[in-house]
């Protein structure tokens, strides 16, 4: 098992350094840089632009050395906890996302674990009641749920709450809380207002896995044990419990990675329509800015994110799926 | 006679001088006879065709790409065209009787009024102003006057028209009072074209890269697997939202229409590499393919000519499933503002003027490309479905 982990992390290295070579080349893509938009706003506004101060903060951001130079400066910073500095802002990048990016692992994972119950239920519900209502009003409703983009389906639901209840849904936390430090009443607030972004976020992941739990479950439900244990006399529910659901369950890990992507594609956008302090708005704004070093440092961090989470999926398959081999890495 | 005689005449061998036809013996009807004698895309387009919601999905598609094609013609109204009478007017609907009469198809006139308190226009459906629909009609109002196709030809025949003086708001106004269902025909052109455009140019990519990489093996392969991971456990949506924003501002509309294609499918091959991928993999080994290369056919002529043809409908059917993907990615980018520019105009687009939510609450009508995006999407992941079924027509 450890020499599984290591080869696993070792194999990461790699990964994380083309995606981070990656993200630099896109933060770089824009043509000029900040300080060029600067200069041209305060030539806009009719200040006066005194180039000896841009010559000191372009010598101060590194931003007069090649890109190359400045990648190796960015990645080495990162290494040590230094994500650059916000333009925009003011402010080191670390002090701006930090909040936003325990938030953002928090919805992230409280959907993926709504996407587990809730396909966990109805799956294994319509896969034992094959071509009944229930099952096509489900196939139905998962066929709408793929098909609705997440974040036209947080907009209706704000305006429904507007309209039905006269209430807004948006914000992650209430305003009041806001400032206060972490402790309680910020974490209920947080709780309190986590399972829309949660439900708008999952539904489609949701839909997804109920297709494919109900597919695994109705193969592994033709298979000779199960006739095999029917005939023996075992209850149905024993029956299922024992046997088909583990083994169909096996998507509801192995499937993280390509669910992951897509839970955190999501939550940036649904987190701009629902006006969340996540990363959605302010990578959104950054990213308009040109804030070069805050956009990389939330796009490095949501790769990272998908990148861990495939990870510990491949690890818990590893620990709960017998037939996996660990040695398959270092002997293939 | 006696026994004797009998005896030495001996029954002559029997010879059918007939010619023996093994197929009349083996009695096939003729249904299983044309089943076995099909070709495979005749086998694939039975299989579909037995598909209902596919079939449906599929001319549900077509007649939308005609909409799109002809929407100068289907729109009453003219995309730029504003009428600064009514700005933001709700939905006017069609209505057939009028106080219990028969009429035929038309709508009420709406009259403004001025919220007395906040000064706000209120429209109002004016019962005593019935405005009869006109079909097929050369128009001659304000708005009805379009270059065919941005400039083809001039006209203002139209499906359906206003009453003269009259107005036809089905799905309401913008806040520069510019009619929403035209704007959404008009949109359609834009949303579905980008689709079609992006997977043609994925499924260049991704064959040429696939195709490479699966037909070579090796270091080449072992390279495009990795690239492929990395560009995966990419979060797809931010990624676009990087790239397209950082297209430069100064470029024309129709160059970021471009742009953001080329930007979808960018991240669009990866997925469409790796099938084709493991399908050489599989299929560079069988007889024909070894026949063609010891006839000294070219890796690309091999590939092309050989081995493509024969995972085509695979190919074709996955297609179908990843083009709602880009037109969802169009959707999502232009409602952050991040996508296409006016004057090019998209459901996203249009979508962009619902996102602040005092509109959308005011105005609800703001919503409605909303509608057409969710059947296209649909539409197309039941086509994509029965095309998969179909794909494999000897299971």
């Amino acid at each position: 098992m450890f020499s599984y982990l290591a080869n696993r992390l070792l194999v990461m290295v790699p990964t994380l350094l083309a995606i981070s070579a990656l993200v630099f080349i896109i933060i770089q893509l824009p043509p000029g840089d900040y300080l060029e938009t600067m200069i041209g706003e305060m030539k806009a506004r009719g200040e006066a632009v005194d180039l000896g101060q841009i010559e000191s903060m372009r010598q101060q951001f590194g931003l007069d050395r090649s890109p190359v130079e400045q990648y190796f400066a960015w990645l080495g910073g990162m290494l040590q906890g230094d994500f650059g500095w916000s333009f925009e802002h003011r402010r080191p990048v670390s002090e701006l996302i930090g909040e936003r990016v325990a938030l953002t692992v928090v919805v992230t994972a409280a959907t993926i674990i709504f996407i587990w119950v809730v396909s966990f239920a109805i799956g294994t519900f319509v896969a034992t009641r094959q071509y009944s209502v229930s099952d096509h009003i489900a196939t139905l409703g998962g066929y709408l749920g793929l098909a609705t983009p997440n974040f036209l389906l947080a907009l209706v639901l704000m305006y429904l709450a507007s309209e039905w209840f006269g209430l807004s849904i948006g914000g992650i936390m209430d305003n009041e809380v806001r400032e206060l430090p972490w402790g309680w009443a910020k974490i209920s607030s947080v709780l309190e207002h986590l399972w829309i972004p949660v439900i708008v976020i999952g539904t489609s992941g949701t839909a997804g896995m109920i297709r494919r739990l109900r597919a695994n479950l109705l193969d592994e439900l033709q298979k000779q044990y199960v006739v095999t244990g029917r005939a023996k006399g075992l209850p149905p529910t024993r029956l299922l419990w024992k046997y088909p659901l583990r083994v169909a369950l096996n998507p509801f890990i192995a499937d993280i990675g390509s669910i992951l992507p897509e839970v955190v594609s999501g939550s940036a956008i649904v987190a701009i329509v629902l006006n969340l302090d996540i990363t959605g708005r302010m990578l959104l704004e950054a990213l308009r800015a040109q804030d070069m070093y805050l956009a990389g440092s939330f796009l490095m961090f949501l790769a990272l994110l998908v990148v861990i989470g495939t990870l510990i999926s491949d690890l818990l398959l590893a620990l709960l799926d017998p037939r996996i081999r660990l040695g398959g890495g270092t002997t293939r | 006679m006696s026994a004797a005689d009998t005896r030495d005449e001996r029954l002559a061998h029997f010879v059918d001088d007939a010619p023996f036809e093994p197929a009349a013996e083996v009695a096939l009807t003729p249904a299983q006879e044309r089943f076995y004698m099909a070709s495979q895309w005749k086998l694939m387009w039975w299989k579909l065709r037995r598909h209902r919601i596919a079939v449906a999905s599929g001319i549900f598609l077509l007649a939308l790409y005609v909409v799109a094609g002809f929407a100068e013609f289907f729109a009453p109204y003219e995309l730029q065209h504003r009428d600064r009478r009514f700005i933001y007017a709700p939905p006017q609907s069609i209505q057939l009787f009028h106080e219990g009469r028969f009429v035929g198809p038309f709508v009420y006139g709406m009259r403004m009024q001025r919220d007395p308190e906040t000064l706000q226009p209120l429209y109002k459906e004016d019962p005593g102003r019935i405005q009869e629909l006109r079909f097929f009609c050369a128009g001659g109002y304000r708005g009805s006057e379009y270059a065919f196709w941005g400039g083809l030809f001039e006209g203002d025949f139209h499906l359906v028209c206003p009453a003269r003086g009259g107005t036809l708001f089905l799905l309401g106004t913008d806040r520069l009072g510019r009619d929403m269902f035209s704007r959404i025909l008009y949109g359609a052109r834009v949303s579905m074209t980008i689709g079609l455009i992006g997977i043609v140019l994925s499924f260049a990519l991704g064959i040429a890269i696939g195709g490479i990489a699966g037909y070579y093996g090796g270091w080449i392969d072992n390279i495009v697997q990795r690239a492929i991971e990395v560009l995966k456990s990419f979060p797809r949506l931010p990624l676009w939202m990087a790239l397209s924003a950082s297209l430069p501002v100064v470029w024309s509309p129709i160059w970021i229409f471009f742009g953001i294609t080329i930007i979808l499918a960018m991240l669009d091959w990866p997925g469409l590499a790796r099938a084709v991928r493991s399908k050489l993999l599989s299929l560079r080994e069988e007889d024909f393919a070894v026949a063609a290369q010891l006839m000294g056919a070219r890796p690309p002529r091999i590939i092309g000519r050989h081995l493509v043809p024969s995972f085509a409908s695979h190919l074709i059917a996955s297609a179908s499933l990843a083009i709602p993907e880009m037109i969802l990615g169009e959707t999502a980018l232009s409602f952050l503002g991040l996508g296409l520019r006016p004057p090019i105009t998209s459901w996203g687009v249009l979508l962009n003027e619902a996102q602040n939510i005092q509109a959308v609450v005011l105005y609800p009508w703001l919503m409605a490309p909303m509608v057409p995006v969710i059947l296209v999407v649909l539409a197309f992941n039941f086509l994509g479905d029965g095309l998969r079924d179909a794909a494999d027509p000897y299971k």
